[in-house]
Parts: structure tokens; sequence; C-alpha cells
């Protein structure tokens, strides 16, 4: 496996989740998108993690266990995307409870507040 | 105790004058506003003992106390430079402009205290004119802020500032320095001409005052870009005065400067001159601006402005010498105004018009004689009109004081009421008619002297022609001077403004002596115009005075030889042509006249309505340049490029702006979806660009 292969698959889970972030209608659907788009970062992040950052280091620390503070730190954002996410979806289900209860329908086209 | 800064002082009084009455009397204490008068006065009458000490110091002491000039502006290697540049023809003009200054504004103190009485009653008139000049349908009446309000200050700030623009352009050291006092005194004239500004008449002539001698200030203007492009060098600065006059003949004698490009330089000079001074063809501004109060046309008519003309002719006479051609222009343009302008003087009404006609040919005398060579005759001539001239013009305000108009056909009968004022105009006539032994005589009699001989002895052509015309011109002078003379004073009163229909705007007859600070000018100022002649420039020696001092003396400064000697016979020629004017002035208008003029006027029918519709000129340039040239063809032909092409290019712009701001608003739909949309693609741009662009 090379790190191409997990950028692509990254990069395609982004993809999806941004088109349907941007083209479905209803507001759960979006918000499934965007879960979508968190999870192609986190691919990319734990991956580029794994295969750049020791090879990075190590020219620098000249070995592994010098470099052994910073190998983690894509699997850190990883662990702090999947957190907030969680957060976010507790948040943004609250809202579309609140925009359902206001306008009884939970299709963003619907909302156009923002030309006012 | 006669340095740099005294010289200055002599600029800087007015100018501090002009200040305090503009920015602290005229908007804090206008109700106090009767003290801008004593202030003007007290000034520039420093700036008077100030300028006799420098003449003293400068042509008798030879004392010259100025400094290099300072910078003003560096740009890159290019300085430009301040200063002062101190000659006898600097401290000449120091003396008559500060001294007739002195006296005008000594006599404005009263003139204009309540312009009521002189103006007063205009406000209606000028109302219903402006009223009657608009369309119709505009029934918005301009109402300025100032009508009836006391305009002394406003006078006096006008005044100091005209002085101080007049005495900086006489003392400019750079030609760029000189150009923009010159503006600036163009400036004034325009607000002092146009003073009366709610009478459309007065609006009109200072704006004819202005754009006439714009044009000649254009060919200035032509000139200086032209020298300085011709000369420009790093290490020599031409547009110093002094280092033109020193050293571009030598340029054109070594070849580096075209002797074509020398006078034209020269004619561009004179342009700006011939606007300034009035000459034929731009002397149709002139008689016009009689519309301003009659003290400025005194300052105007004789020390500042039109003078300046000559001056600058004067300051660049060395340019002018080494180009034949261009002095023959001057001689020529000189001539024919002095004759021009006296027939036009002839004919005149208004007793202000026939001073502004005399005015005119005076100057085209003081011209002729700088074209022939005579330069320190001509500011001799300059420096005794200047007396003389101003005595005029201040008589013929006392008369209109007393009368209430300018129209000599309703004065008449004045000597009795107004002695004073009737000597000293006898006085001044006398002067300017060039009568043994007053002021006028001497400095005319040495134009026609030096035009003769040039003409005879050096075989001269053009000094003969203007030689004639300058005596036909004597001849003339005399007579509209004692025609004026005659119609004012001699006789019955005729009815002053209360039978003149054009004379409401001037104010009531009361007939008797003008008030004391009035006459006291012109009595002080009719002893130069007797004496200062042969004072300052004797036939032979006088009291430890040389003789032909002043001439000598100017001359001197750019080392022309001495100029001729007194001449008898010819004296004697020119005496008597002016008493056959006299004579003949004096048959047609006493009382019960010889020959009727009214008989003349219908013979020569045709003449006369020339003369006196002043050649057509104005409908010359009025239906011709103005209508025909100007409206018809480049105001026509700039509308259209301003409708079809400014206007278009204009629209499209517009119209660009408008339409694709319609497209980029389809995005602003307040759906949420769409700005991320757009910002997403945004992004994708910026991403593309970091990777693809370079």
């Amino acid at each position: 496996m090379t790190l191409e292969r997990f950028l692509i698959i990254g990069a395609i889970l982004f993809a999806i989740g941004l088109y349907g972030a941007l083209s479905k209608k209803h507001a759960i659907a979006v918000l499934m998108s965007l879960e979508l788009m968190f999870n192609g970062v986190n691919v990319t992040a734990v991956a580029l993690s794994r295969y750049t950052v020791p090879k990075a280091l190590s020219e620098s620390y000249q070995t592994v266990e010098n470099a052994a503070g910073f190998l983690l730190t894509g699997h850190v954002f990883a662990v702090f995307i999947i957190t907030v996410a969680a957060a976010e979806v507790a948040l943004g289900l609250a809202i579309i409870i609140a925009i359902y209860r206001s306008r009884s329908t939970v299709l963003v086209t619907e909302a156009a507040d923002m030309k006012k | 105790m006669f340095n740099e800064q005294l010289v200055w002082a002599i600029f800087f009084l007015p100018l501090i004058s002009f200040a305090l009455i503009s920015l602290i009397i005229r908007p804090f204490f206008n109700q106090i506003s009767v003290v801008s008068g004593p202030i003007a006065v007290l000034s520039i009458g420093a700036s008077f003992v100030i300028s006799i000490i420098t003449f003293i110091e400068t042509t008798i002491n030879h004392n010259n106390p100025v400094g290099d000039p300072k910078n003003w502006l560096t740009i890159g290697n290019f300085e430009l430079q301040v200063g002062i540049l101190l000659d006898p023809l600097t401290a000449t003009m120091l003396v008559v402009v500060t001294g007739v200054s002195l006296m005008v504004q000594i006599y404005s103190t009263f003139y204009m205290k309540n312009p009521e009485s002189h103006h007063g009653t205009e406000n209606q008139d000028g109302k219903r004119e402006t009223h009657s000049a608009k369309p119709p349908d505009d029934k918005q009446e301009v109402q300025p802020a100032e009508l009836g309000q006391p305009v002394y200050a406003r006078y006096f700030a006008y005044m100091s500032l005209f002085t101080a623009s007049m005495l900086g352009l006489v003392m400019a050291s750079n030609v760029v320095q000189l150009f923009v006092f010159w503006e600036l005194v163009g400036l004034c004239s325009y607000l002092l001409i146009g003073f009366w500004f709610h009478r459309p008449a007065a609006a009109a002539a200072a704006k004819k005052a202005f754009i006439v001698t714009r044009v000649g200030d254009f060919g200035f203007l032509l000139a200086l870009m032209y020298l300085f492009s011709k000369t420009y060098q790093e290490n020599i600065n031409y547009l110093d005065i002094q280092t033109i006059n020193d050293q571009l003949p030598g340029l054109v004698q070594a070849g580096t400067l075209g002797a074509g490009a020398l006078t034209l330089i020269a004619i561009g000079f004179f342009v700006g001159a011939i606007g300034k001074s009035g000459q034929f063809p731009l002397h149709t501004w002139l008689p016009d601006a009689m519309e301003g109060p009659t003290p400025v046309s005194a300052l105007i008519h004789a020390a500042t402005m039109v003078t300046a003309g000559v001056f600058l002719v004067g300051r660049f006479f060395p340019i002018f010498q080494a180009s034949q051609d261009a002095m023959m222009v001057v001689a020529l343009v000189g001539g024919i105004t002095a004759l021009f302008a006296a027939t036009m003087g002839l004919v005149s009404n208004d007793i202000k018009r026939v001073l502004a006609y005399s005015t005119v040919s005076q100057l085209g005398y003081m011209m002729l004689a700088l074209g022939i060579g005579a330069y320190g005759v001509a500011i001799f001539h300059l420096f005794t009109h200047a007396f003389f001239k101003a005595l005029l013009f201040l008589g013929s305000g006392s008369v209109n004081h007393a009368t209430g108009t300018f129209d000599m056909r309703f004065m008449g009968g004045l000597r009795k009421k107004m002695p004073l004022t009737y000597i000293t105009f006898l006085i001044g006539s006398l002067s300017l008619a060039g009568i043994f032994p007053l002021a006028g005589f001497w400095s005319k009699d040495e134009i026609l002297l030096n035009s003769f001989m040039s003409g005879t002895d050096g075989g001269e052509i053009i000094s003969l022609i203007v030689f004639v015309l300058a005596i036909m011109a004597v001849f003339m002078t005399a007579f509209y001077m004692f025609r004026a003379l005659f119609m004012t004073f001699e006789g019955e009163f005729r009815g002053g403004s209360e039978k003149d229909p054009e004379a409401k705007p001037h104010g009531p007859v009361h007939l008797g002596e003008s008030p004391f600070l009035m006459v006291v000018p012109m009595v002080i100022l009719a002893v130069p115009a007797v004496i200062i002649g042969f004072i300052a420039n004797p036939p032979g020696n006088l009291l430890g005075i040389e003789a032909h001092w002043m001439v000598h003396t100017l001359d001197h400064m750019y080392h022309l030889p001495k100029g001729e000697a007194f001449n008898i016979p010819l004296a004697a020629v020119s005496t008597l042509v002016a008493l056959s004017g006299i004579a003949l002035a004096i048959a047609m208008y006493k009382p019960k006249p010889i020959i009727s003029a009214e008989s003349i006027g219908k013979t020569l029918k045709p003449l006369h309505t020339i003369l006196y519709k002043k050649y057509y000129f104005d409908e010359l340039y009025e239906g011709v340049f103005v209508r025909q040239i100007y409206y018809r063809g480049i105001a026509l032909a700039s509308d259209w490029s301003d409708r079809n092409i400014v206007d278009r290019i204009v629209n499209i712009v517009g119209w660009l702006g408008a339409n694709f701001g319609g497209l980029i608003r389809q995005f602003q739909n307040g759906q949420i979806q769409m700005y991320a949309t757009v910002t997403s693609i945004g992004i994708i741009v910026i991403a593309a660009m970091f990777i693809f662009g370079d």
C-alpha cells in the first residue's frame, strides 16, 4: 500500500461529502455528508502521519526514537476531529429540530434568510 | 540699515495688509471694517518710503544689498529659485507702483467709505438688470451675500493684494517667479474690475479683461516653455532673468541658439505684453475695465497691470535688442496702438473711457519707444505718465462724486463748483498733451526725438513710420483731452445723473468740491505731474542733477549708448502740434463753438460711427471669434465628441457594471449552499493556482 492510495481515498470521500453537503436539500443528509468530509480528512491525516512524518523526522533526528514525541500528530488530529464531529452533530441536530419547530420543514432550501 | 530684508519688506507689507484684512478683519471684525482703509494706507505708505530709499540707494549710490536668490523648488537636478533683481528699472517701478498706489488708497478711504452714495442705488437697478438679462422662465434670482453690506474691507484687501502682486512682479529675479505674479496681477484686476459684481456690465467686463489678457498670457507662457526647452542645461540656470539677459544674445552669436528661436521667444514675451498693456489688437478689455470703481481704474491704468507689459519688454530688453524682427514688431504695434487708440478717444462720451483710450495710446508710445531702441525713454515716459494719468483718473472720480455720472454730455460748468478738481485736471491734461514744461512734455518729446533721429540719421524706415504715427497721435491726444476738459468743466451744467438715463448706478447729484481726503491726493499728484519731467530728466545740468539723468541711468543698465540730446526745433514742432489740437478743441467745445461738433459729426458720419463703435473690434471678436469660430466650430466639435465619444465610453462602462452586476447578483440568493459552493470553487481555484500556477 502506498501513500497515494490513501490520499486518493481521502480525496474521494471528501469530494463525495462536499457534493452531498452542497446539493442535498434535506438537512439530515447535509449533516451526513459533512461526516463524510470529516472522515476524508481523517484518512488523509492518519495516512500522512503514518508515511511521511517518520521519514521527515528521521532525517532531522537521526533515529525514530528521538522523534517519538511527534510520531502520533496525525492520529491525535483524527481523534480530535471525531470528538468535535460528534459534538457538532449533536448541535446540528438540535438546530434542525429548532428549525423544524419554527417552520415545520427541514429542507435547507426553505431557510433563505441570509438574503435579508 | 539698507539691506535685502528691507527690500523684501516693500513686497511683504502690502501682502501682510491683505492677509490681515481678508483673513482677520473681514471674517471676524467686519463691523469695524473701517480700519482696513488706514491699515492698507499705512502698509503701502511704509512700502513707499522704503521704495524711495531703495531708489536713491540703487540709482545714486549704486548700492545693491541683494544676495543670491533662494531655492524654492528642487526637482532632480533642476532648481527653481526666487529672489530680487534690483536694478534702476526695478527701483523706478517700485517708486511708481507704491507712490501711485499710496495716493489712490488715500483717495479710496473716502471714496469707498459710503459706497451707497456712489453705487448704492444700483442695488435696485442691478437686480432689475440681472433679471432682464436672464431667460424669463428662470425665476430664481441670485442674491449675492454682500449686496447692501459694507464692501470696504473687501476693497482694501483686493487693493493690497493687487499692489503686492505688482511689486512682486517688478522685483522678481526669476522668469517663473515673474510669471506667477504676472498671473496674480491678472487675477486681482479681474476681482477689482468686477468689484460691483452684482452689476452684469461689471461682471462681464471683469470676465472680458481676464479672458483677453489670458490670450496674451498664453503667448508669454509658450515663450517661457520654448525658452526652457531650448536652453535647459544643468549647470546654467536659464530661468534667471539676469542670466537670460546677459547670455542669451551671446548664445545666438555663438550659434548654439538660432536667431529665429530668439525672435520667437521675444515675440512670445511681447504677446504677453500686448495682452497686459492693452496693445492693438488685444486692447478691447481696457476701456471696458472702466466698470470697476474709479480708484481701481486709476491704479490699473497708471501704475499696475498695464505698465506690466511695458515693464516686461523693458525687463528683457537685451533679448529684444538682439532680434531686429522682434524690435520691428514692437515698434509697429506700439505706433499703431498710439494712433489707433487716440482716434477712438476722439468721440467717446464717457470721461473714463476717454482716459482709458489715452492710456492705451500712451502705452503705445512706450512700446514704440522700446521698439526703436529707446529703452530708457520708454521707462521715463512710463514714470511720468503714471503720475498724471493717476491724477486724471482721480479727477474723473471726483467729478463723478459730484455729478453722479461719467457721461460728459451731462456734465459741464463744474469749473466754478470744483475749482481744485478743475485745476488739477487741467494740469493733468496739459501734461498728457505734452505742453512745455510739464512732465509729459519731456518724456513724450524724447520719444518723438529718438524716433525722428533714428529715422533720419539712422535711416530706419520703421522709425520714420512710427514717428509719423506718433506725431499724429500727439495732435489727437491734445484734442480729446481738451474736449473732455471743456465738456466737463465749461459751459452750463447739464443735469448729471438726473438727466442721464444710464447713470442711476452712480448716485445722486451734489455739486461741490469733493471731500478733503479725495482732493489731497490729487493735489499731491499734480506736483509730480508738473515737475517730475525736468527734475528727473533735465535737458541740461540742473542743481546737481546731470542732464538726462534718468534716461541715462536706465540706459546704462543695459550698456546702451547715450540717447539723443534735447532738440529745440523738434520740441517746438511737437508743442505746436499739441497746441493746435487744443485750439481745435477750444473752437469746437467752448460754450459758443466756432465749429459745431455736431455738424462735423454729421459730415463725417461714417467715420464717426466707425470710431464710436471702436472699429467694430468688439463685434469682430464677439461675432466672429466667439460666436462663429468658438461656438459654432470648437464648441460644437467638442460637444459632438463629448456626446459621441466620451459619453459613449462612460455609458459602456456603466452598462458593463450594471449587467455583470446582475450576473453576480444571481449568486446571492440567501441559500447557504450556494455560498458554500462559491466558496469551494474559490478554494479550488486558489489551490489550482498554487499547484499549476508556476
